[in-house]
């Protein structure tokens, strides 16, 4: 049974004040806040076995490397992936994607093509035009609706033989679309081109099943799902992470070294220079078991049932403006008022403990495309409440009332 | 006035108010007072750099002092901005690269000065000062 106030009993941070006020959090899509599971965890690690990994042969190094390894597993089978080494640990979903582009440039020719969405993050559309320019690719972009849905027949038409790679976010972080992405891989396996589908957004709210879905890269980010900063994963088919590359040199990503050559680690290690966030992953894995133990369907109905209700109580607000109205969405509702710059909104609801962002959201290509400088967003998890919601709308109101 | 006697009339002012949204509101309305700057300056180049939202100042010479003039799309920075603007119009060159610029922390804006607001203040004070830095090697 979902008992919303027993779970954000779980979560410390719920608990202080901002500016005097209790701390209404609903930044999520930015970063989601830590359980006491998780803390405990991370706390455990550095008190009681924090070591190398993949290297001692002392007691403590093994108990390390045993949790890590576990965790490696957790993942596997929460996003149903055949081999544990096709979970490559990274810092995030920003160096899981530099990982990909990276080792594209070595298969791309010139006239290639790169598919991208049009409501990318920043961290999704600059490595590809990074690697575009490198080899001589064309980076081309698949449309939107002013509802923020993807245009799918446009995606049809640009998709060719020349297509080699397409990119796009399972949900948009700026609007919270989520995208059609079954249909996007499908059909661009059919002309023969890669997949990767940035899943930092859905993976707080949705499981994704990665056999399923037939994608050839996925990535996530643990500080979106209830786990620490600085650790992520990189999902790929091992066809296709035996291809590319490793990405850094450097120890544990070897086999052998010699001056003249060095013949690299097989999967995962290959793509796992240095000594990683151990106790990072570690967490991660423990993130994943608290968000199972809640269950991610129970997440789904009550966080549409915040954003329903969000939505509606924000909407009676005269002049209010909602960007992203896909039929399809999770619980992101990025807006402006008429007339107030977000940035004002954003410091008035600061004043008042709550926490939204303002600004571009790292995704200027979607502000130019409805002529905003930004949105405020509220982004609710599964910890929010009704309540919550209210202190929000009302805020607005009274931001409202000063600024105009 | 120097600028230190504006500063302290800034901060006795501020006194006054009993909680933050006296300030807010006082500030919001010192933003509408804000002399604007004349549309030809609002260009790329005025465009101070590092804030969330758009800030222009522009600055001219007259009698070897400084007149600045301003204007941002969010009304909170234009509050800011104008209260900047009123410490440092019509003072010398000099002195302005000389001001300090505490009595932000006893107005209660010091959050403005931390790094998540883009750097918003510090940037403006910074092009502040840059101007008079430029005009006093003109003047030298």
């Amino acid at each position: 049974m979902f008992d919303v106030q027993k779970i954000r009993k779980d979560f410390p941070i719920l608990d202080r004040k901002v500016n005097g006020k209790p701390l209404v959090y609903l930044d999520n899509a930015a970063t989601s806040q830590t359980p006491k599971q998780v803390i405990d965890v991370i706390v455990d690690y550095y008190s009681q076995y924090n070591a190398n990994i993949h290297r001692g042969v002392h007691t403590l190094s093994q108990e390390a490397t045993d949790k890590y390894e576990q965790a490696r597993q957790k993942l596997q089978i929460h996003f149903n992936v055949a081999k544990s080494y096709e979970i490559i640990f990274t810092s995030g979903t920003t160096h899981s994607i530099n990982i990909v582009a990276s080792g594209f440039t070595s298969l791309l020719n010139r006239g290639d093509e790169i598919l991208v969405s049009a409501m990318e993050h920043h961290s999704n559309i600059v490595p590809w035009q990074m690697l575009a320019e490198r080899t001589g690719a064309i980076l081309k972009v698949i449309p939107m609706s002013l509802e923020g849905e993807l245009l799918m027949e446009d995606y049809d038409k640009l998709l060719s033989n020349k297509t080699k790679l397409v990119f796009c976010n399972h949900i948009s972080n700026a609007l919270g679309t989520i995208n059609p992405i079954k249909e996007i891989i499908e059909k661009a396996h059919h002309v023969g081109a890669a997949v990767l589908i940035d899943g930092a957004q859905a993976t707080p709210h949705i499981k994704a099943d990665l056999k399923k879905l037939d994608v050839d890269f996925y990535t996530a980010s643990a500080h979106k799902m209830c786990g620490p900063t600085g650790v992520g994963i990189l999902y790929g088919k091992e066809e296709w992470l035996n291809k590319l590359p490793p990405y850094q040199g450097g120890g544990e990503m070897i086999d052998e070294v010699t001056f003249e050559k060095t013949t690299y680690a097989a999967l995962p290690h290959k793509f796992e220079a240095g000594t990683p966030n151990i106790c990072g992953g570690i967490a991660f894995g423990a993130a994943l078991d608290y968000m199972n133990a809640v269950g991610f369907d129970a997440i789904a109905e009550y966080e549409h049932e915040l954003l329903e209700y969000a939505t509606q109580q924000l909407l009676e607000i005269d002049g209010l403006k909602i960007y992203g109205t896909a039929k399809n969405k999770t619980s992101v509702i990025s807006f402006n008022i008429e007339g107030i710059h977000p940035y004002d909104i954003g410091t008035i609801l600061d004043k008042l403990g709550i926490a939204v962002r303002t600004g571009h959201h790292c995704a200027q290509p979607i502000m130019d495309f409805y002529k905003i400088p930004g949105t405020v967003r509220a982004s609710f998890g599964f910890y929010n409440t009704k309540e919550e919601v209210d202190v929000l709308v009302d805020g607005v109101k009274r931001a409202k009332g000063m600024l105009q | 006035m120097q600028i230190k006697e504006i500063q302290e009339e800034i901060v006795d002012e501020f006194s006054m108010f009993e909680d933050w949204m006296q300030r807010y509101e006082y500030m919001i309305e010192l933003g509408k007072s804000l002399p604007l700057i004349d549309e030809k300056y609002k260009t790329g180049d005025n465009i101070i750099k590092g804030c969330q939202s758009k800030v222009w100042v522009h600055a001219e010479l007259e009698d070897e002092k400084l007149v600045f003039t301003a204007d941002s799309d969010a009304i909170i920075t234009k509050g800011i901005i104008a209260i900047l603007i009123r410490v440092f119009n019509n003072q010398r060159p000099q002195d302005i690269i000389e001001a300090d610029t505490d009595f932000i922390d006893e107005i209660g804006l010091k959050e403005h000065l931390s790094p998540t607001r883009a750097n918003g203040l510090v940037s403006m004070i910074k092009q502040l000062k840059l101007y008079a830095v430029a005009y006093q090697t003109q003047l030298n």
